[in-house]
């Protein structure tokens, strides 16, 4: 400490503290810029990201929608063709658009999954306009997706009391009442369970993040990939529909052979 | 013993010779060979069902043997440590611990879990088929009553064996039927809930329960179904098989192959024929995945929850059950007590009425008819349309229960809506069965109404012929005798009206029997008689002049009862 009071008043040392001061105003600056990167990474628009939106908007979903996304009159019998899209965010649009849900293919009790009707940049320009009319959830960053941070066998305890009751304890999917229903979960990207998660699109429950922590929406998006990428260990999972599908294979596929081979044994009957 | 005192002086002259010998002569097992050897079986596909059961017990207990060495019934805590990566640390019972070390890391046990697993469906499958075709055929009537009756025992002795056995591996899906089961106990009057304490050790879960249906599953029940199978097998041996009627078969003997050593072949091939079956599917075909399931829980359940085959009927009608109609509620609290209608009267009155029809049929029917002779000969299904009706009718309400069973899968797998499922089969709950009788009973009097023709006209072979004199006709190809016996040969009761008694009067419980047997026999299509065969052979050589004249003589015996 000696050597640094004795040199106090070198004629440096303005200058030195004046880098010091910038160092670390720069250095945290850069920390907490990494960070805010790192969250707002895809949720960073462009003006004209929203602009271009807008377009599409206004061209393909304002029939239902409405102008502005405020939602559709309430027709005849009081049913209203689509809801305002204020405030539900980006997420439930790059959900919707991105599984092919939306623009829906027809009137009915849910949005049928279908190829996809516009690409990746899109959905985001049309993300971008949604998430610019209300504050809503966000796309998930890479980090909340990263599943080799996840842990499956956490993420199975959490699916099964949260998730399958509807989406059946194997992700093979279920029935709810006046043919909605809860579609199965194979071949869904994490991103878009995680974004089903946060915004509870058609029937399904929104599960925000004091439900279930973003680590635990990470551990169930690990569960349900390992278990997909497992395969079944004994043999032809029959669609993982449990003893319906059993019982019938049984019923159609096993005792049919057996009566088959009845049927040859006694042949030659007397 | 004679048998061991007339071999005495026999002198073998080869080693196997003198080894049988040495056997026989303390045993006296060659009569015992000689008896049954000599046993004929009647050859039919039908006839096999039952040995599919026998043989897939027999794989139920050699697969289920394998399965006691490594799975322990305890419901005590434990966190899994084993090699399926997405359960490991989660805190499960010791029963479903070991459940997936047999599953993941017991060398050969997944597949023998799966054959365990695919043998029990199958002999439950095989059982019912087996039932199905005593019923169709009256293999019941006298002398079989008993034997039809522990059949029945043995049907629910293997649903049981089902149930105890689904329940074991303590998995999310066994859990959730047990809870069923407790609510269906709870929900009896006055003792339901002191059944349920004494079944679970208190409250459900416990931890007493996988405990005991361990024991049940592994001890008593096969116990019992094994002193059935002797009885069922004992009283087949006594009362011989039945077969079906043809050229040379009558109530008195039996046609068919003996025992040895053509039967014991065949029996004993098919035997590895039904367990390479089960094999090939337990091998192929993944089957009550625990590991899907996860450790149970009383707090999560899962979609698609339902229980193996058999026991979906009870499930189908639970989900048929409406919990109100209108503003009347099917739950009532009595005195401080919950009576909960909407769960006893599903879970217990279809398989009540089921069970007690099946058990009571032979004498319902044996009441009906007044029948009490002997039957060796079977009955054509077609030659008993009321019996093949309510039969029908059985089978279609069950099915629609069993379909139910499986609804939100009808619904999600046929793009339906859940609640018109439901609709739907409530509607085919009350109108299927009724439906079912009428249209199995009127295709069964077609058909022999069809076989009457062939009878008396034989078969169209589908060759025109012009006569000289222009008409065209199509031949007709007589039967030989064999297939003609078959067609002919066959019993067919009348209306038997409702009898007076001794004094002359006639009970109230004879009118009902009289008014059943116009049910029964009302409709009926007269067999072929001789003379009637006669005239049509008669007039073989003149189509034209047989056709009219057999249609006289046809539509006089359909109608003149």
């Amino acid at each position: 400490m000696k050597a640094l009071s004795q040199r106090r008043r070198h004629p440096l040392a303005a200058i030195a503290l004046l880098l010091l001061g910038l160092l670390v105003t720069g250095g945290l600056y850069a920390v907490a810029g990494t960070v805010n990167e790192a969250k707002a990474q895809t949720t960073t628009y462009s003006a004209q990201d929203v602009e271009q939106g807008e377009k599409l908007f206004v061209a393909n979903c304002a029939t239902c929608h409405g102008i502005n996304a405020v939602g559709a009159e309430p027709g005849a019998h009081g049913f209203q063709a689509g809801p305002s899209l204020i405030g539900v965010g980006a997420a439930a649009v790059d959900f919707q658009v991105g599984t092919g849900r939306m623009p829906m293919q027809m009137s009915g009790p849910q949005a049928q999954v279908k190829p996809k009707q516009f690409d990746e940049e899109q959905t985001r320009q049309l993300a971008a306009y949604v998430a610019s009319l209300g504050a809503g959830p966000a796309v998930p960053s890479e980090e909340v997706l990263d599943t080799t941070k996840g842990n499956a066998a956490k993420g199975g305890e959490l699916f099964r009391t949260n998730c399958a009751m509807c989406h059946n304890a194997a992700a093979a999917g279920g029935a709810l009442t006046r043919g909605k229903f809860a579609p199965a979960l194979g071949g869904v990207t994490g991103e878009h369970i995680y974004e089903a998660m946060v915004t509870g699109p058609q029937n399904m429950p929104v599960f925000n993040d004091a439900n279930i922590s973003p680590e635990g929406k990470r551990d169930i998006i690990t569960f349900l990939h390992t278990i997909e990428e497992q395969g079944s260990p004994g043999g032809a999972a029959l669609g993982s529909l449990g003893p319906v599908s059993e019982g019938l294979l049984l019923w159609t596929g096993g005792l049919a052979v057996i009566i088959g081979f009845t049927i040859w044994l006694t042949q030659r009957s007397s | 013993m004679s048998a061991t005192s007339s071999t005495e002086n026999y002198v073998p002259k080869t080693s196997v010779g003198r080894i049988a010998n040495f056997v026989d002569s303390r045993t006296g097992g060659s009569a015992m060979v000689k008896e049954l050897g000599r046993k004929i079986f009647p050859d039919h596909w039908s006839f096999m069902f039952g040995e599919v059961a026998l043989y897939s017990f027999v794989i139920l207990l050699l697969s289920g043997t394998f399965l006691t060495f490594f799975f322990n019934p305890s419901m005590a805590e434990t966190h899994y440590t084993g090699s399926y990566v997405p359960l490991q640390g989660v805190e499960m019972s010791v029963a479903y611990a070991s459940t997936l070390d047999i599953s993941f890391d017991v060398r050969g046990g997944l597949f023998m879990r799966q054959v365990h697993h695919w043998a029990a469906l199958l002999f439950v499958a095989s059982v019912s088929v087996h039932m199905l075709r005593v019923f169709f055929t009256g293999a019941f009537r006298r002398p079989r009553e008993l034997n039809w009756v522990v059949g029945g025992v043995l049907l629910i002795l293997a649903l049981a064996a089902g149930f105890t056995g689904y329940s074991l591996p303590d998995d999310l899906l066994s859990g959730n039927g047990l809870r069923i089961i407790d609510g269906v106990i709870k929900a009896i009057p006055l003792v339901g809930t002191y059944i349920s304490m004494l079944l679970f050790g208190g409250e459900f879960p416990g931890t007493a329960i996988v405990g005991r249906l361990y024991v049940l599953h592994i001890l008593l029940v096969p116990a019992m179904i094994l002193l059935m199978i002797a009885i069922h097998l004992f009283m087949l041996i006594v009362h011989k098989h039945t077969q079906y009627p043809g050229p040379g078969r009558t109530e008195n003997n039996v046609v068919g192959y003996p025992v040895g050593p053509v039967y014991a072949a065949k029996a004993g091939g098919f035997f590895f024929i039904v367990f390479g079956v089960v094999a090939l599917l337990a091998a192929n075909f993944q089957i009550l995945p625990i590991w899907d399931y996860g450790p149970y829980d009383p707090s999560p359940i899962s979609a698609g929850t339902q229980p193996d085959w058999y026991i979906g009927f009870v499930d189908g009608a639970l989900r048929l059950m409406p919990g109100v109609i209108g503003n009347f509620p099917f739950e009532f609290v009595i005195l401080g007590h919950t009576l909960s209608l909407n769960v006893l009267l599903p879970a217990l009155v279809p398989a009540g009425i089921l069970f007690t029809l099946l058990f009571t049929w032979p004498w319902i029917e044996r009441w009906v008819t007044r029948d009490d002779r002997e039957h060796h000969l079977l009955d054509r299904p077609r030659n008993a349309p009321t019996r093949t009706g309510i039969g029908v009718a059985g089978v279609i309400w069950y099915c629609v229960m069993w379909a139910a069973a499986s609804s939100d899968l009808i619904a999600t797998h046929f793009h339906v809506s859940l609640n018109d499922v439901t609709y739907w089969l409530r509607v085919l709950f009350f109108l299927g069965p009724i439906v079912g009788y009428i249209v199995a009973k009127r295709i069964a009097l077609a058909l022999q109404r069809k076989d009457r023709e062939i009878a008396l006209h034989g078969r169209e072979t589908g060759r025109i012929v012009r006569l000289p004199h222009g008409e065209f006709i199509e031949v007709h190809e007589p039967l030989d005798d064999y297939h003609q016996f078959r067609l002919v040969n066959f019993e067919s009761p009348e209306v038997l009206p409702a009898q007076p008694d001794a004094n002359g009067r006639i009970s109230g419980k004879e009118k009902l029997r009289g008014r059943l047997s116009r049910l029964f026999f009302e409709d009926r299509v007269a067999p072929v008689t001789p003379a009637e065969l006669e005239a049509a052979h008669e007039h073989g050589h003149h189509p034209a002049i047989e056709e009219t004249a057999a249609e006289t003589a046809a539509e006089t015996q359909v109608t003149g009862r």
